[in-house]
């Protein structure tokens, strides 16, 4: 990526770059990964809680659980981030506490909450999902691509 | 009033900074310069429904207290210079409606305090008005809004990014009256390194930074060990380090204890801040609070001040264009006994 975009750059640009980069503290890389590990297995370790409760107490099943369970998850998410301590966690977590479904939860949350002031027609409505609006978007496109790939694999890849 | 070199101005009327407001926001409170600010609210809201309405809020309340101050009327007043970062910049807007006076809006990003405040000694300089209003603001919640995610989205931001301060500094500038005098003002340029990363403006500012005191000091024929301070806007840790790379490189000579930076000073160690400081109001409440008073309490005799400024918004950046920078120097002096 890098050298692509280099190519555009002039010699002193690229000379004062690489005299940059140097100088810029790095993302420390493990402590990250580190850290999104145990936040995200954190959130994972609740989710299985709770999950658990539901198939013992409320005569759900393993299949069915999954969805009262994620709902649950994402109203802790919503107090969270109302409460402004989910991007508290985020700033620690990193991709611990944006991949599983709370992240996802948390983008619609924020949004809706940021743009209350412009109204419920033109603020929250259309600026609800301006964050979450490419994960539907990209996941329901992929899905259909895998989708179709196994579809023409078992009917004519004789699988 | 004279050009020197191509972008220097030196103001021979001494137009001096007689009063001076400030305010910030609850996070200021808790930071090193607490003392120095005349209002810090308990509330990022500021009693208003929507975080631009505060930012607007911000403003008006330093100007009534520069004015007061001086012991003045909002008549009085006959410009107001001003910026801020939000789109076409209309909590500024909104405040130089509540304030009446004449109203010329400045964008210069992070740079527009000290465009401002050379503009306004440029004005009174050459007797254009005796007293002008000028300044900056900025609100951490509305500029994130604006510039990166919802404020409450969780992301993980990088090292070098900064920490938008919430506040608002202005000036009082009028060609009577005590108070630290202007007594020169260099123009920025802009300069492109090519960097793209919005969550490194210290880096992408610090050659802005370096091109405009070197012009400086080369056009006025003076050398570092002529001011007390150096002080620079919002570079943060990482735009100070590289700076001061770039002035050893460039063979020129400023010791570390003189060359501060704003965005350094403002917010005590362990603030979650990461690079430092950055916004319009940094620069503006760090010089028309703390230094001011420190140039009155009579530590410091003269100071340079260079707000730099990144000029990029979202949509150049989604678009993969490079980030523009600029930086504008004035210098403060105690009493205007100029060299």
């Amino acid at each position: 990526m890098a050298n692509k975009k280099k190519k555009n750059l002039t010699p002193v640009q690229q000379e004062y770059q690489t005299f940059e980069k140097n100088r810029e503290t790095q993302r420390p890389l493990i402590k990250n990964c580190i850290r999104a590990f145990l936040t995200g297995g954190i959130i994972c370790f609740i989710g299985q809680g709770i999950q658990t409760l539901y198939i013992y107490n409320f005569n759900f099943t393993e299949e069915t659980a999954g969805n009262p369970t994620i709902a649950t998850m994402i109203f802790i998410s919503l107090l969270l981030t109302g409460f402004g301590v989910y991007d508290r966690i985020s700033q620690f977590g990193g991709a611990g506490s944006a991949v599983p479904v709370t992240g996802f939860g948390n983008a619609v949350i924020s949004a809706a909450i940021e743009h209350r002031s412009e109204g419920f027609v033109l603020g929250v409505g259309p600026n609800m999902f301006k964050l979450a609006g490419s994960v539907i978007l990209f996941g329901t496109f992929s899905a259909f691509v895998i989708a179709t790939i196994k579809t023409i694999l078992i009917q004519w890849g004789g699988l | 009033m004279s050009l020197t070199g191509h972008r220097t101005w030196i103001f021979d009327n001494k137009p001096k900074i007689i009063s001076s407001g400030t305010t910030g926001g609850p996070f200021e409170a808790k930071g090193m310069l607490a003392e120095d600010f005349d209002f810090l609210h308990s509330d990022l809201w500021l009693k208003e429904d929507s975080y631009e309405k505060a930012h607007k809020v911000l403003l008006e309340e330093a100007c009534e207290r520069a004015i007061e101050k001086a012991g003045l009327q909002k008549g009085h007043i006959q410009f107001f210079l001003a910026g801020d970062l939000i789109n076409q910049i209309t909590p500024t807007s909104f405040a130089a409606e509540t304030l009446g006076a004449p109203y010329f809006g400045l964008f210069g990003a992070c740079s527009t305090s000290m465009e401002g405040l050379a503009l306004s000694a440029y004005i009174v300089n050459t007797k254009g008005a005796n007293y002008i209003l000028t300044g900056a603001s900025s609100h951490n919640t509305a500029v994130e809004k604006q510039f990166r995610f919802p404020t409450e989205y969780g992301e993980q931001k990088p090292p070098t990014s900064q920490w938008t301060v919430t506040g608002a500094g202005v000036g009082l500038i009028s060609d009577k009256g005590e108070g630290p005098a202007v007594t020169s003002a260099t123009i920025g340029r802009i300069v492109n390194m090519g960097m793209t990363d919005p969550y490194n403006m210290g880096g992408a500012m610090a050659p802005a930074a370096v091109d405009t005191i070197e012009t400086h000091l080369k056009e006025r024929d003076i050398d570092s060990s002529y001011y007390d301070l150096i002080v620079t806007g919002d570079l943060g840790h990482i735009g100070r380090e590289v700076s001061l790379d770039l002035f050893t490189k460039h063979d020129i000579s400023i010791p570390e204890e003189i060359y501060q930076d704003c965005g350094l000073m403002i917010y005590r160690e362990g603030q979650p801040v990461l690079a430092g400081a950055s916004g319009t109001a940094c620069s503006a409440v760090v010089t028309y609070g703390h230094l001011l008073n420190r140039i009155k309490a009579g530590e410091l005799k003269r100071i340079l001040v260079v707000a730099t400024g990144s000029l990029h918004s979202p949509l150049t950046v989604q678009q993969n264009e490079t980030i523009p920078c600029i930086a504008h120097a004035v210098s403060i002096e105690f009493g205007g006994d100029q060299s």
